[in-house]
């Protein structure tokens, strides 16, 4: 046991995990993440809160996770290296796990010009990968990235997103191989809209034998409008949408429904790739969905271990 | 004129560990001027490299290797050799390194670490690339700089966002990542990216850190 958060005893026992997302308002208010958490809390095993998505200002990502925690909700804290230098990252870090956050994502973080503050200086003092590689130290050295040595445990379960569409083609797997070399516990990978693709990544991820040292968590993402799934297409990186999909929901009367059709049947093939060991639900804007998106692919209810 | 000084040798061997055969390269410009990679120092490396075992197959002095012509024009005489090796080892700064190693169809090695333009140029202006970090890793990357090519500075491997080989920051300029594993498989070498690099010391440049001047 590397945290013995709920999500690492899922994965480890080797059940099919599942896992959500929660963007904090852009206000002071805890109700939005309450409500949200306790909509999701009984469809998944760990609900990420995210960190100034799209470098958009919003409550951070520790507080988010509080307040989930206040509910008995276990949270994903996601980090971006973007915000913050190894100073702050690590004093977060030592917070995070004092108020009870043991599920960390590793991630570089979208750049400040694609948010409200594009003028702002972005950090990036670290990478994502030294992020993970810092934090498997600070668990298992129990020692800072100086070597000065930390008081008390730093139960982490590390995690961190991958790419399966992403460019150079080449360096995909390899990539994955350097987040496992730096300590990677889990992964959750960008939305799956494109299977078969998928499925290619995944031989090569379990041909090398890599889905036996991490734990890989497939991300889908429900479409809600025809315009939702044209501008992410469009203008969020590192999304891959098929025009496939946009047309096959131009073509109906209704497009909610056949949003969730599309998102059920993505669930139903990933589910039979060999090396997968979870899904991620992205619902961005459309979160009351979840709970249905589980109960449909048959994942209800969530085991207790 | 950009300031460089020479990286340690422990650490150039490291990184010239399965490498032999070495070709180097020395600088008439702004090395020379600051006594990273002059004449002298390019006789005294070649003395290094060869009690540690290594065979220094030749080397040369160019009088601005961040001139990428004159570098390409310059080391024709010497094609003969350079069949002979995969390596260069490059005194000079960051933007020479990447001048030669642009080309060559070689690892192109940073034998210094450049930390600062001192408001100058390099010669190679229409694709002057270093940021004068003052801790280069050129010999990890294929000779491409991450650090002032690729938006979010990454050392170990691309953000994820790229698309169609350009930086989602700017789809209008190349993702510095893209580049750096497209010549690394172009060369056999994507192994070169496995090894974690470690955080940067930001401090060694001459504009990071406290001022000194
Ligand atoms: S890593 Fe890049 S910025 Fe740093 S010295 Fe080398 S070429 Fe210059
Ligand atoms: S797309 Fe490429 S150059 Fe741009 S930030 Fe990502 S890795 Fe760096």
């Amino acid at each position: 046991m590397k945290a013995g958060t709920n999500l690492e005893r899922i994965l480890d026992s080797g059940e099919f995990a599942v896992t959500a997302e929660v963007g904090p308002p852009r206000g002071t208010s805890p109700n939005v993440v309450q409500r949200k958490g306790e909509l999701l809390k009984s469809c998944c095993d760990a609900i990420n809160v995210t960190d100034n998505q799209t470098a958009i200002v919003r409550m951070s990502s520790v507080s988010g996770c509080v307040l989930l925690n206040q509910l008995g909700i276990e949270p994903v804290m996601q980090m971006v290296c973007r915000d913050r230098n190894r100073i702050a990252i690590q004093s977060d870090i030592l917070g995070a796990v004092a108020l009870g956050i043991g599920n960390v994502l590793c991630l570089s973080g979208d750049y400040p010009s694609f948010g409200d503050h594009p003028t702002a200086k972005g950090v990036f003092d670290i990478d994502s990968i030294q992020l993970i590689q810092l934090l498997k130290q600070m668990r298992e050295e129990k020692k800072f990235l100086s070597g000065a040595n930390i008081s008390g445990e730093v139960p982490l379960f590390i995690g961190a997103a991958e790419n399966p569409y992403a460019d150079p083609f080449e360096y995909r797997t390899p990539r994955l191989a350097k987040k496992i070399a730096a300590g990677v516990d889990f992964i959750q990978t960008q939305a799956i809209f494109d299977v078969d693709k998928f499925a290619k990544w995944m031989k090569e991820v379990t041909d090398r034998g890599l889905d036996k040292k991490v734990h890989i968590l497939a991300g889908v993402i429900p479409i809600k409008t025809v315009g939702m799934g044209r501008y992410m297409k469009d203008n969020v990186p590192g999304v891959h949408v098929p025009d496939e999909v946009v047309t096959r929901m131009q073509d109906v009367k209704d497009v909610k429904e056949e949003g969730l059709k599309i998102c059920l049947e993505t669930i139903d093939q990933i589910k039979e790739i060999p090396g997968v060991h979870g899904i991620h639900i992205m619902a961005v804007g459309w979160e009351d969905m979840v709970p249905t998106i589980v109960e449909k692919a048959g994942l209800l209810p969530r085991p207790l271990i | 004129m950009l300031v460089s000084e020479q990286k340690p040798v422990e650490e150039i061997l490291r990184y010239l560990d399965g490498e032999n055969n070495i070709f180097l390269v020395g600088c008439k410009g702004c090395a020379e001027g600051f006594e990273s990679g002059g004449e002298p120092q390019v006789m005294e490396m070649k003395q290094k490299l060869e009690a540690e075992g290594k065979t220094v197959i030749g080397f040369t002095l160019i009088d601005m290797v961040c001139n990428q012509s004159l570098s390409r024009m310059k080391l024709i005489p010497y094609q003969q050799v350079l069949d002979g090796t995969n390596a260069l080892l490059c005194l000079t700064c960051g933007s020479g390194v990447q001048s030669l190693s642009s080309v060559v169809n070689k690892l192109v090695y940073p034998g210094c670490n450049t930390i600062s333009s001192v408001g100058g140029h390099a010669e190679w202006k229409e694709a002057e690339r270093c940021m004068e970090c003052g801790d280069c890793v050129l010999a990890y990357t294929g000779g491409i700089c991450p650090i002032a090519r690729c938006s979010k500075s990454m050392s170990n491997g691309p953000c994820g966002g790229s698309e169609n080989k350009q930086c989602e920051v700017n789809p209008g300029i190349d993702c510095a990542w893209h580049l750096i594993v497209e010549r690394l498989t172009k060369l056999g070498r994507l192994d070169k990216l496995e090894e974690v690099i470690p955080p940067k010391n930001w401090g060694v440049s001459l504009t990071g850190g406290p001022p000194r001047y």
